[in-house]
């Protein structure tokens, strides 16, 4: 059953055509790899998925409900998260105030609670123990190093139990070991039946990670599959070398 | 190693970072509110109760309980409104205007209204205009959802000026008395207690006092609450906020409106306290330059930090409102102007956090220093492959990060 699905999505900045009739499918309970060279509409499928960004053309779908240019807030509470390829955590909250802020709820008397007391405060302890980052949980954010604040990104949008998580190259720029780790926790997340879509330039990462492929090239799909088939397949090739 | 942190984390949390237990923290934090209210309480009658003294006070805690207010909005969300007084005076013409409508309170032409009886007690004539400042307050309010909206769909130095035009505006329609409203420039007479110095100042002095504590609360309580959260997390990314459910259109909208309710309270209050309001004196930009003062002062988004600053710069203007550019004048002169373009410099240069967080970062960095050694926590790896030995050295030096 499909679970995310883009359909002929076109968005267009200016005289670039980022992405061009670009269709998708996530399949539920899946890890999706989405690769592709620089400029390929990665980052800009992700921000028209979560109503960063309007589509000019095409649509978004989510358990076969259209979504098309929801603001984010209300794409994040359907239950799809993501993180961003430059990672972004609020840096003069504490670390364990940053896991309560997606944590916001509809109704009054849960937004005018203490969040301190809230009973997402055990969840949140829980989830920093899940990432391995308990004991930074009174540090300011900012604080953090890298990976770290990586790693806190990743667990504050799992508070909110997110059904799809999107990660825009979640392993760029962090130290082998830390990788290992998150890998480990994506794949936790995915047997708990959590869904995937991962953009990442590490391919070892990708191709160790994902159950389907899918390359971007020119803002559309040119190829999809397993890894292995992804790997070997001519136009990719061609795509990535310029040949 | 599971069994071990879960007995000791609870047990860290019951300590703060002095090594004090909690509970002996909180304790020392009410008595000592308490303590500060008390002397609230009993300054004008018991400690200070000349009428310069008190006179001066009623501002102190007039701005004290504005800079607090708007700490709510623009400390919490880091909107720096510059248009606050366009509340302050809309509270005050109200509470006038619904004075001489109603026909409240004292009035020495006669129009005036009586004693009011609200289930057993009985409100003296001369207290009644009070009575409407919540109302004053509410009108306050409403006028600034429409303009929060207007101005919120900007940001950062787009959103402090078009703060800063909707405030001329509403100074403009004061001034041609649109409506009929505001009687221009002659000014709007309020009604005129018959109190006498130096008592005269001493139920403006409970009101603002009131006003103040309930500011405080509200202040204390947004930002402990998920609500304050949100705020908070606008400050930082309003746009990753928002991809986490925020909603962060009506959490700004809501928090405008409240910290323009306070103004407008006050604003009631400032104008009864007064006797006569005016175009000029009601929609004052230079309040809006001192809140900002303030709050930039005692520390944006802290507690304490406006009411310091509030205290500090009020004491200020005292000193230096009696020199003039005149010679033996008795308006105020402009030095104080001076001081506080001065005073502003100084805080944006050395004191870029206030007062309160640079204070809190030298006792912080005071206890690290007391509870040397400890390798800073940046360095270590995952728990998970950590010796239990070495988590608890971390944990004991994640002081030294702060």
């Amino acid at each position: 059953m499909s679970m995310l699905e883009v359909q002929n999505a076109s968005k267009a900045f200016g005289g670039i055509q980022a992405l061009d009739a670009c269709s998708i499918t996530v399949e539920q309970g899946k890890i999706t790899g989405l690769i592709g060279p620089n400029g390929s509409g990665k980052t800009t499928l992700f921000n028209v998925i979560t109503g960063y960004e309007r589509l000019d053309s095409g649509s978004v779908s989510f358990q076969g409900k259209l979504i098309t240019n929801l603001t984010p807030d209300r794409v994040f509470r359907l239950g799809i998260g993501r993180t961003f390829q430059l990672t972004r955590i609020f840096p003069r909250l504490t670390v364990l105030e940053n896991m309560h802020v997606a944590a916001q709820r509809r109704n009054a008397g849960g937004v005018l609670g203490r969040w301190s007391s809230s009973h997402e405060q055990r969840r949140a302890l829980e989830l920093l123990d899940f990432v391995g980052i308990t004991r930074l949980k009174d540090m300011p954010a900012g604080n953090l190093s890298y990976g770290q604040k990586k790693l806190l990104e990743f667990a504050f949008i799992l508070i909110a139990e997110p059904q799809v998580i999107l990660l825009d190259e979640p392993a760029g720029g962090v130290n082998p070991v830390m990788i290992q780790h998150l890998a480990e926790r994506i794949r936790a997340l995915n047997q708990r039946g959590v869904t995937f879509l991962v953009v990442e330039h590490n391919m070892e990462f990708v191709m160790g990670l994902c159950d389907t492929v899918m390359v971007l090239h020119r803002g559309t799909k040119i190829a999809e599959g397993t890894p292995g088939e992804v790997r070997n397949n001519p136009a990719v090739l061609e795509a990535y070398l310029g040949a | 190693m599971k069994l071990l942190k879960a007995l000791r984390l609870p047990a860290r949390d019951m300590t703060d970072r002095a090594g004090l237990p909690k509970a002996a923290v909180i304790a020392i934090k009410v008595v000592g509110l308490l303590a500060l209210l008390v002397i609230g309480v009993v300054f004008p009658p018991l400690i200070s109760p000349d009428t310069t003294t008190t006179g001066v006070a009623v501002y102190a805690l007039m701005f004290a309980a504005w800079a607090t207010a708007w700490n709510i909005f623009s400390g919490y969300t880091g909107y720096i409104a510059l248009g606050h007084a366009a509340f302050f005076g809309t509270g005050a013409y109200a509470l006038g205007i619904l004075c001489e409508r109603w026909h409240i309170g004292p009035q020495l032409i006669g129009t005036g209204g009586g004693d009011v009886s609200i289930l057993f007690l009985t409100i003296p004539v001369d207290y009644t205009p009070f009575l409407l400042v919540p109302l004053a307050g509410l009108i306050a309010g409403l006028v600034a959802v429409p303009v929060g909206w207007i101005a919120l769909h900007t940001r950062r130095h787009t959103f402090i000026v078009i703060t800063i035009a909707i405030f001329f505006i509403f100074q403009l329609l004061a001034e041609n008395n649109v409506g009929n409203l505001t009687n221009g420039t002659k000014g709007l007479e309020f009604p005129y207690p018959s109190w006498v110095y130096p008592f005269y100042n001493f139920p403006f002095y409970y009101a603002m006092l009131v006003i103040l504590v309930l500011a405080l609360a509200v202040s204390w309580w947004v930002r402990h609450s998920k609500y304050g959260l949100g705020l908070l997390a606008i400050r930082d990314d309003e746009d990753r906020a928002l991809g986490l459910g925020v909603r962060t259109g009506p959490y700004k909208l809501i928090a405008y409106v409240i910290s323009a309710i306070f103004a407008g309270m006050l604003g009631g209050v400032w104008g009864y306290s007064l006797g006569s309001v005016f175009p000029q004196s009601a929609f004052d930009p230079l309040n809006d330059i001192s809140l900002a003062l303030m709050a930039f002062m005692g520390g944006l988004g802290t507690l304490s930090g406006p009411i310091i600053g509030a205290l500090i710069i009020e004491w200020a203007r005292l000193q230096f409102n009696s020199l003039s550019f005149i010679e033996n004048s008795t308006s105020p002169g402009g030095y104080y102007l001076i001081i506080y373009g001065a005073l502003f410099l100084v805080v944006i240069l050395l004191l870029p956090e206030g007062i309160v967080p640079t204070l809190r970062k030298w006792w912080m960095g005071l206890l690290a220093s007391r509870e040397e050694q400890g390798m800073p926590a940046d360095s270590l790896e995952l728990s998970k492959q950590t010796a239990p030995v070495a988590v608890e050295q971390a944990e004991s030096g994640e002081g030294v990060n702060r």
